[in-house]
């Protein structure tokens, strides 16, 4: 499997005694989009957290293109904090609530991790994050600060701040859940777009649309384990599992177009 | 009929004037060195290390539940029977002062970064920063933002404070106005061109602080998201 970008190898991860992730199992390939879905608390978010260690694994491993993160110390995992945080600037991602830092423009958003993380000179720092802006169709926003932008805009500068970092493999965890239904177009065409360039992407999303016509795979989680996946159109036509039907039937928005 | 007569004021302002000057040194100094220990004395205190967190929160809370005038004392008399150093009024009284504030700034500092919301940490976390380059880059410059308005209370609180370095005979803008209404018999003038020139310099200090808030509340960028 030379062309695994992602490997997730036996994933537990419990918080006290509530058990969250109960062993998963996954291979993202190189420029392979994968959609979860699961219900509300069936730990989509915690999956997502776990692969770029703001949430520490309980068990299991997780490799990025071969290379085991962390140290294998007789079977566990050590992680050290320094090689988490190179880790993470190869590990993209995008928040529901955006998370743009307030006090700096769209420009030095997009800058600040190349800056202060990578140590790139500003000259080419600024280069990198025009050319994302641009990317994500912002271009005249540069000099706003993000109060001054709608969400759908916030949103795609939160995915340029993360691009810029030349990520492997890009994590969207419900980015479209806290905005108001016009802007979720715009935000959910910049990832196809994404897409079509062949990102390697995770993306956790109740859009079932998005799942259907760009991914190439589909997850259903629940109860913190794989209980489905598939070819998309395959999977949400007919779901092998009730629950998977149920969830479906749960999200009576989305119409297949047959 | 109370006869005022500012001649005999007028003509030591000199004196005052210099009394004025040790004030705001004082204030100044104590500031200086106030801030960046309150700083550090509230990022133990938020640490996890217990090791740090709990004498952090034992030095804060004691220098702002002990009475200032207390410390002083201590400083000024007790601490050169503990260890051999010999104690100006000067140091003891930039010593205290410099502890006590830091210990208000250390809560100030505390809410600000605590009021910070914590997407603002896994933001700074997902792009690569560790705590250091968070702090430093992403929470800091948008708390201290809101701490503004606590920082310019504290620090009139401080000025006003020190008016009890007169009591360990540093030659402040009080211990001078003690000097010159004894001289001069004339208490009333003395203390009240004192209580004008405290004003003077607080108020002026708090117009400039609140036309910073004004321009902050203005710029819109010191709202989160
Ligand atoms: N830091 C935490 N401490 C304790 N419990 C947590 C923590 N984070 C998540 N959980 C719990 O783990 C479970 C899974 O949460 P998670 O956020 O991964 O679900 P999700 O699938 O993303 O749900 P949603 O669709 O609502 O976002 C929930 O029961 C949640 O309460
Ligand atoms: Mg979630």
């Amino acid at each position: 499997m030379t062309d695994s970008v992602i490997r997730i190898e036996n994933l537990h991860k419990s918080f006290g005694s509530l058990e969250v992730l109960g062993g998963i199992d996954l291979d993202v390939r190189a420029g392979e989009t994968v959609t979860v879905l699961g219900s509300s608390g069936s730990g989509k978010s915690t999956l997502l957290r776990c692969i770029n260690f703001m949430e520490m694994p309980s068990e299991g491993r997780i490799y990025l293109h071969g290379d085991l993160i962390g140290t294998d110390e007789g079977g566990s995992v050590r992680y050290s904090e320094s090689e988490l945080c190179r880790i993470r600037t190869r590990i993209g991602m995008v928040f529901q609530h955006f998370n743009l830092f307030p006090h700096m423009t769209v420009l030095k958003n997009v800058m600040e991790g190349q800056v202060t993380v990578l140590g790139r000179r500003a000259g080419a720092a600024e280069a990198k994050a025009r050319e994302q802006l641009e990317r994500v169709g912002l271009s005249d926003k540069a000099d706003e600060y993000p109060a001054r932008l709608s969400g759908g805009q916030k949103q795609r500068v939160a995915i340029a701040r993360a691009l810029a970092m030349d990520p492997d493999v890009m994590l969207f965890d419900e980015v479209t859940s806290a905005l108001d239904p016009e802007l979720v177009g715009e935000v959910l065409r910049t990832i196809r777009q994404l897409a079509d360039d062949g990102m390697t992407m995770l993306v956790v999303t109740h859009e079932l649309g998005f799942a259907y016509h760009v991914a190439n795979r589909v997850l259903f989680i629940s109860d913190g384990r794989i209980l489905e996946q598939g070819e998309p159109r395959q999977i949400l036509r007919e779901p092998a599992t009730r629950r998977m039907q149920e969830f479906l039937d749960g999200h009576a928005q989305f119409r297949l177009p047959f | 009929m109370v006869e005022w007569n500012f001649l005999a004021v007028l003509a030591d302002a000199d004196l005052l004037l210099q009394g004025l000057v040790n004030t705001l040194k004082v204030t100044f100094l104590a500031l200086l060195f106030g801030i960046p220990l309150g700083l550090v004395l509230s990022l133990c205190r938020l640490a996890r290390a217990r090791f740090l967190s709990m004498p952090a929160a034992f030095i804060v809370e004691f220098f702002r539940t002990t009475p200032p005038l207390v410390q002083l004392f201590w400083f000024f008399f007790a601490l050169p029977i503990l260890i051999d150093v010999r104690m100006t009024p000067y140091i003891a009284a930039i010593v205290t002062f410099s502890i006590q504030s830091a210990a208000f700034f250390a809560e100030i500092f505390r809410g600000g970064i605590q009021s910070i919301d914590r997407g603002q940490w896994e933001g700074a976390q997902a792009i690569g920063m560790n705590h250091w380059q968070s702090l430093r880059r992403i929470i800091l410059p948008q708390a201290v933002k809101r701490m503004i308005p606590a920082f310019m209370e504290r620090s009139i609180e401080l000025l006003k404070t020190t008016t009890l370095v007169s009591t360990v005979a540093y030659t402040d803008l009080m211990f001078q106005a003690n000097d010159l209404a004894q001289k001069t018999f004339r208490p009333l003038e003395v203390y009240t061109v004192v209580a004008v020139m405290y004003f003077v310099v607080i108020f002026v200090f708090s117009q400039l602080s609140i036309r910073v808030e004004y321009r902050l509340a203005r710029s819109g960028e010191s709202t989160v998201r």
